[in-house]
């Protein structure tokens, strides 16, 4: 889960992380009241939007006064960054930067930790520093029974700083910003750029945060931080009905149990020469009120002209997810065509189950997968003639 | 030979008395698995389907010789059951439950760690040495012994080439599902190496997914320590960025974790990549 910089920045000043905060803004009218209310002279307006790439689209931009900020507001809102709409922009007090640097918390897969990562390449992509410069990007474990310890906090602040009024500044912010990571399930907490103002002051000039979904149920407070595109919102109610599922934009609609299944699914369909229409894992289980729902999400996707249901009986036999199938879809009236591939534990009974009824049946993935492509370009030559 | 387990393998289950705990324990009893004991804090001197109940770990270690654990207790309360089961002196602790928080599992991993236990998962199906024993949630009846390994970051998909392999007449090690979590234990390194220390394992099948750089850890990895044939499929071709596929870990991120830098990877280090799992039989019996 993804929280816009300025949720991120007040999270900052109630853990203690010296920032600029500024105000949220959603019209130029707000902008402008923001400016005087807050005694701005030069000012930062920077785009709010959940993904990266904000300056390199021209959504952060400063203003000299006042005329400046109403116009460059009045640019940024609206604007279409990587499909996100800009519907609210930060405006705050521009800083005076003697230097740029790079400090990051994050959940490091091969380390199976929490490592800090820093570099003296701030305000830039930190992908580019790996890129050109690796040797300029430090990391350091952490262990969670010892976290930041103020040696470490220092070790850390050191290979960032030379002055030690600057370092000083900085172990105590990284051991509020590791508390911060620690209170809060984050498993990104980056500050990019990371500044010494001209007056000597370390401030935290952008305020990133993703947190571990699996731990929000104890992060209420974080939770609710949480913006669903529409997207996102279908996923989330497909979520509760304990599905896995991710809109795509192809035409074949797919249920597969298990989310490494449905992956591959999707890949043969490509490579079979056909495009899937989502990712959908129902988990394993037979129950047709499953099956239901997952055909309803499948069904209200106008684009979908083929239904692929691929099933590995496991512990769920065959014979119990057929009987499933034939159950759901005596409530579920469909002129799409359904291809249906069942494997595993009592195949043959399964399969026997559902000879007689308007299915497509095949014994394999590729089989089914060639079928329902097939299915689908057919489709469309009908759509065509009508 | 097998790796990590075999009929020896005396299981404890933590979290017996749950559903999901209770049927599994059956199961695996059933394929012929040492289950030896559960645990449920409160229930002791109970019995689940014939197995002892005890209220801590260390009961079933000190009076059943308790040596592996599997955990299905609810995601809240792993970090807790896997710092138990180390403490106890278990050293192989099979974690199935999924949802886990990261920093939960990063804990109980150093702590596991430090006490000499190896985990794996969690969000894992556990593991199987066909006709010698399954620790885990997998369907025993599709594998068959044989010299085949195999390690999955994925159930179902796991079970799709296993079946595979088995109607093909190729039989298994041991299968290794080491789960769909951002950070598990065991992973790919580790166990290749193991299979490649197995007199019994003279082929390896390997299946990634999208997300993380296991894969190209891996290849590398291949490339300079492991001489049996490896066999690889990768899912989430066809994965968009920024989307978590069912499992956490699996999402491109960055630019980076997409399955056309682990195949290019993997093809790389000589590994055998396949297009659909339906082609790795073909290309083991070739071999």
């Amino acid at each position: 889960m993804k929280i816009h910089e300025y949720q991120g920045k007040e999270l900052f000043d109630q853990w203690g992380i010296t920032t600029v905060s500024g105000a949220v803004c959603r019209s130029v009218d707000e902008a402008l009241n923001a400016y005087d209310h807050l005694g701005l002279s030069r000012a930062v307006v920077k785009a709010q939007v959940l993904t990266g790439g904000r300056g390199k689209a021209g959504g952060v931009k400063i203003a000299k006064n006042r005329e400046e900020l109403a116009l460059i507001a009045a640019s940024i809102l609206g604007m279409d960054i990587k499909g996100y709409i800009v519907d609210r922009i930060l405006v705050a007090a521009a800083v005076d930067i003697a230097a740029e640097y790079y400090f990051s918390f994050v959940v490091d897969r091969n380390a199976k930790s929490v490592v800090m990562i820093m570099s003296r390449d701030g305000g830039v992509e930190i992908e580019e520093v790996a890129a050109k410069n690796p040797e300029r990007i430090h990391k350091i474990p952490i262990f969670p029974f010892v976290g930041v310890p103020d040696f470490l906090a220092r070790k850390a602040a050191s290979i960032l700083f030379d002055d030690w009024n600057h370092i000083v500044q900085a172990k105590e912010m990284i051991k509020k910003l590791y508390r911060l990571m620690v209170d809060t399930d984050a498993s990104l907490v980056e500050i990019n750029p990371l500044v010494i103002s001209k007056s000597g002051e370390l401030l935290a000039l952008d305020a990133k945060i993703n947190f571990d979904d699996n731990a929000m149920y104890r992060r209420p407070e974080i939770e609710k931080l949480f913006e669903p595109t529409p997207e996102e919102e279908k996923e989330l109610d497909a979520k509760a009905k304990g599905f896995s599922f991710v809109q795509l934009q192809g035409e074949i609609g797919c249920m597969v149990n298990g989310a490494g299944l449905a992956m591959a699914t999707m890949d043969l369909i490509k490579l079979y020469g056909g495009t899937p229409a989502n990712f959908l894992d129902i988990g394993g289980s037979s129950n047709p009120n499953k099956v239901v729902e997952a055909m309803k999400l499948l069904l209200s996707d106008t684009d979908v002209k083929v239904v692929l249901i691929n099933i590995f009986g496991g512990i769920t036999r065959c014979d119990d997810v057929a009987r499933g199938l034939l159950t759901a879809f005596n409530q579920i009236k469909t002129d799409i065509p359904i291809v249906i591939r069942l494997t595993g534990t009592n195949e043959k009974e399964g399969r026997e189950l559902l000879l007689g009824t308007p299915f497509h049946t095949a014994e394999t993935m590729g089989e089914a997968i060639k079928k329902a492509v097939e299915l689908s370009a057919r489709n469309h030559v009908i759509v065509h003639q009508a | 030979m097998s790796i990590l387990i075999d009929k020896n393998t005396k299981v404890v289950v933590q979290g017996i008395t749950g559903r999901d705990g209770g049927f599994h324990a059956a199961k695996m009893k059933e394929y012929g698995t040492k289950v030896v004991a559960g645990i449920s804090p409160g229930k002791g001197g109970t019995d689940a389907g014939g197995i002892p109940v005890y209220n801590t770990v260390r009961e079933s270690v000190e009076k059943e010789g308790a040596d592996t654990s599997i955990i299905f207790v609810p995601a809240p309360f792993v970090k807790d059951a896997v710092m138990e089961a180390a403490d106890a002196g278990i050293k192989l602790i099979i974690c199935i439950t999924e949802g886990v928080p990261t920093l939960d599992i990063i804990a109980a991993r150093h702590y596991a760690f430090a006490m000499g236990a190896k985990i794996i998962g969690p969000n894992c199906p556990g593991l199987i040495s066909p006709g010698k024993s399954l620790i885990g949630i997998m369907p025993g009846n599709i594998f068959m012994p044989g010299k085949t390994g195999v390690i999955s970051r994925s159930g179902t998909l796991t079970y799709e080439v296993v079946y595979n392999l088995t109607q093909a007449g190729i039989g298994q090690s041991t299968a290794v599902g080491i789960g769909g979590d951002p950070v598990a234990g065991l992973y790919f390194i580790d166990l290749l190496q193991m299979f490649q220390d197995d007199p019994d394992t003279d082929s390896i099948v390997m299946i990634g997914e999208i997300g993380g750089d296991a894969e190209e850890k891996a290849a590398a990895y291949i490339k300079a320590n492991i001489t049996k044939p490896v066999y690889s499929f990768i899912a989430g071709r066809t994965a968009p960025a920024d989307k978590r596929m069912g499992h956490a870990g699996a999402i491109i991120s960055s630019g980076s974790g997409s399955a056309g830098e682990k195949l290019a990877a993997l093809t790389a280090a000589g590994a055998h990549v396949v297009n659909e799992p339906a082609e790795i039989p073909a290309l083991i019996k070739k071999h």
